[in-house]
């Protein structure tokens, strides 16, 4: 402890959680999280709404004590310290700003409570960095939510934490708002170099911000990995519903061979690679992201090796422009997503035979006992 | 200045008065748009005429002993406010029992009202309930409640200022727990959690963040405490022993004697009262004219 500051501040180090539960009553908000949070990224914590993911980030910033786990900052157990005592910030899900107090005075309040006298320059930096300097005289109910979203963010950087913990801080900005401070988020992030944990339901958000998604369902972290990592190869039928859109087809392991899985689905043989495959045995669930489909007329010919499901009508063509999106009915009664890109190929009009086919590198297998619709709806609600 | 033009009349929207002719309306909707003022001023009358009369009667010479009738036009009141000893010594103890009412049962009940509204403990509604009992009891039965009590505790021979202001704790407590609760439940306590996590110690973040976000409810507590208890009168009665508060001589003098005196306090108090509402509006716009 002796190079630490007043506030314990190491020299710096991961965020690392490790067995972190906490319950209400019998009811478990947030279950058994072990975390590491490499220092200086840009981590999302990802989950509809009521996972735990408020729950999980007041435990980090000490305003709720956890049922069981600890919370190490590098080397330092600060599971016990109170919340004015880590160098852990917050922006808060409703930014929580002093009424009563001006936005020059809200920015210098970290700075004040930690006995710190000229913080004129400080401040002024800050207002610039999120660009309000003009606003420093008034008050947080004078200002738009954008506004005061980024004098909740100044507020707690100034700090210069350890961790920024930031509580789906643009859920209340309207889209265009919302796209424009996650470019500005990112930005300053990548400016200050600290450790930004960021709470979203918008997968999308979480997608384009951060270095490292976790995904977390029903207080639990159900995958982590890089926005791509995720998105191509998904881990449970959640994920694969909760991030972008994946369609899903139920089958049997047929065998392994080599590094190549065969899967009967609708009787039809398909082939995925073993190491994106997540059994070996029994029920599948057999997974490929729209984009990745092809379509092709009934009876041609197809390129060599590809996984092709016969058989299929297309149901309804929707054409967006940049691309096309079908819903083709398999004869099993299933529905399969297709978005073709607008590349000058012709539209295929509903009613007509098709055959859908892709890459089998590019088909990714789940375990087929889990439920096919987990995540599915929860994603529309939260697109809403 | 420059003076804007009138839009031609076909783009004025269709109701709207044309300036070349007079327009004209029905008279229900000119009762209909008058009305709500008109009913502003008549309860404003109502409830202000009692004031009104008040300070104009303690302008009067009075006839006699009771200053009822209008005779004529003096300031000799004004400038003898103590008409009686007792009047102003029995105003004295009133302010003195209303001060210590005030300070002891603002102090307790804002203690009361933060742990009604932040903890959550097993007799919480029980005591919720309890603390509206002395609102709804009616006077009487409190007063004669407390006679009882005082008699049966420390005897029939202390009666007297302490009982006087024990009693009135007890009943200005429930109004003040009542009014702060209701300014604290109305605070966001996610605003206390942000102090605590910019690392304002539990203290701090008490006087910084939450004693000035409740501070108008503990005011407005206070000035109510100090109301109820310099005007009561029924359960002071029963507990004041041979003392005597400014309501009980007021009550007493109308059966011997009503002196114009009694109209000059009762203004004093009416112009401190409102002095002290237009010196907060004041304060509170130079506050924000600041900014
Ligand atoms: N103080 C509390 N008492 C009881 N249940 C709570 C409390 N705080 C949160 N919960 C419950 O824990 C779950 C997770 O809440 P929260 O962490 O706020 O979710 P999120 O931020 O992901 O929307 C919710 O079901 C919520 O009802
Ligand atoms: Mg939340």
């Amino acid at each position: 402890m002796s190079s630490n500051d007043v506030l314990g501040r190491g020299t710096g180090g991961d965020l690392r959680l490790a067995g972190l539960t906490k319950r209400f009553g019998s009811f478990t908000a947030v279950d058994h999280l072990d975390l590491t949070i490499p220092q200086g990224s840009f981590f999302a914590l990802l989950g509809a709404s009521g996972c735990g993911k408020t729950t999980t980030l007041r435990m980090v910033s000490g305003l709720e004590a956890p049922s069981e786990g600890r919370i190490f900052l590098g080397d330092d157990d600060v599971t016990e310290r109170k919340p004015h005592r880590r160098p852990v910030n917050t922006v808060f899900q409703n930014y929580a700003l002093f009424p009563h107090l001006d936005v020059y005075e809200n920015v210098a309040f970290g700075l004040r409570r930690r006995g710190i006298k000229d913080v004129k320059q400080q401040v002024a930096d800050m207002l610039d960095l999120v660009e309000l300097g003009h606003l420093a005289r008034r008050r947080p109910s004078q200002l738009s939510g954008g506004q005061q979203q980024r004098i909740a963010l100044a507020r707690a950087l100034i700090n210069q934490p350890q961790v920024l913990l930031l509580d789906e801080p643009l859920g209340a900005l309207d889209l265009k708002l919302r796209r424009q401070m996650q470019i500005e988020l990112k930005r300053i992030q990548t400016e200050v170099g600290l450790t930004f944990v960021h709470v979203t339901h918008d997968q999308e958000e979480a997608m384009t911000m951060a270095d490292t998604i976790a995904v977390m369902n029903s207080g639990r972290i159900e995958q982590m990995g890089s926005p791509a990592d995720l998105y191509e190869n998904p881990g449970t039928t959640f994920v694969a519903n909760f991030l972008g859109q994946s369609n899903l087809i139920p089958g049997t392991v047929e065998g392994v061979r080599g590094d190549v899985v065969t899967v009967t689905a609708h009787g039809q043989r398909l082939t995925l690679p073993a190491d994106r495959c997540r059994t070996d045995t029994g029920a599948v669930i057999l997974g490929v992201r729209p984009e990745k489909v092809r379509l092709a007329p009934a009876g041609s010919a197809l390129p060599p090796g590809v996984n092709a499901l016969a058989g299929g009508v297309v149901s309804d063509a929707s054409f967006i422009g940049v691309s096309t999106q079908y819903l083709v009915r398999l004869p099993s009664g299933e529905e399969l997503a297709v978005f073709e890109q607008n590349t000058g190929c012709e539209i295929q009009r509903p009613g007509t035979e098709v055959v859908v086919h892709w890459d089998p590198s590019q088909s990714f297998g789940l375990d087929g006992s889990q439920d096919i619709e987990a995540g599915a709806d929860l994603d529309e609600e939260s697109a809403a | 200045m420059t003076t804007t033009t009138a839009p031609p009349a076909a783009s004025t929207p269709s109701g709207a008065a044309d300036p070349g002719r007079p327009y004209r309306r029905s008279p229900l909707t000119w009762i209909r748009e008058h009305l709500l003022a008109a009913i502003t001023v008549v309860v404003f009358v109502f409830m202000l005429a009692p004031n009104a009369v008040i300070l104009w009667m303690s302008f009067n010479q009075p006839i006699g002993k009771f200053d009822y009738d209008w005779n004529r036009f003096s300031l000799s009141a004004w400038k003898n406010p103590c008409a009686t000893n007792e009047m102003c010594h029995s105003l004295g103890l009133s302010v003195e029992i209303g001060l210590i009412a005030t300070l002891v049962s603002t102090a307790l009940g804002t203690m009361i009202a933060f742990a009604m509204v932040r903890h959550r403990f097993k007799a919480r509604s029980g005591i919720n309930s309890l603390l509206f009992l002395p609102m709804a009891a009616p006077e009487v039965v409190m007063g004669a409640t407390l006679t009882a009590l005082f008699f049966n505790t420390i005897g029939p021979g202390s009666l007297g200022f302490w009982t006087i202001t024990i009693a009135h704790i007890v009943f200005c407590l429930s109004y003040v727990v009542v009014t702060v609760k209701s300014r604290l439940a109305g605070m966001d306590p996610t605003l206390e959690r942000a102090a605590q996590d910019l690392y304002a110690t539990p203290l701090q973040t008490f006087m910084k963040v939450t004693l000035p976000l409740v501070a108008p409810g503990i005011g407005a507590a206070a000035l109510l405490a100090f109301a109820l208890s310099v005007d009561d009168y029924i359960i002071t009665a029963f507990t004041a022993g041979n003392m005597e508060t400014f309501p009980m001589y007021i009550w007493g003098s109308v059966q011997r004697a009503y002196p114009a005196q009694i109209d000059v306090i009762g203004s004093l108090m009416l112009i401190c009262t409102m002095a002290i509402i237009a010196l907060s509006q004041i304060l509170g716009r130079a506050r924000n004219a600041r900014r």
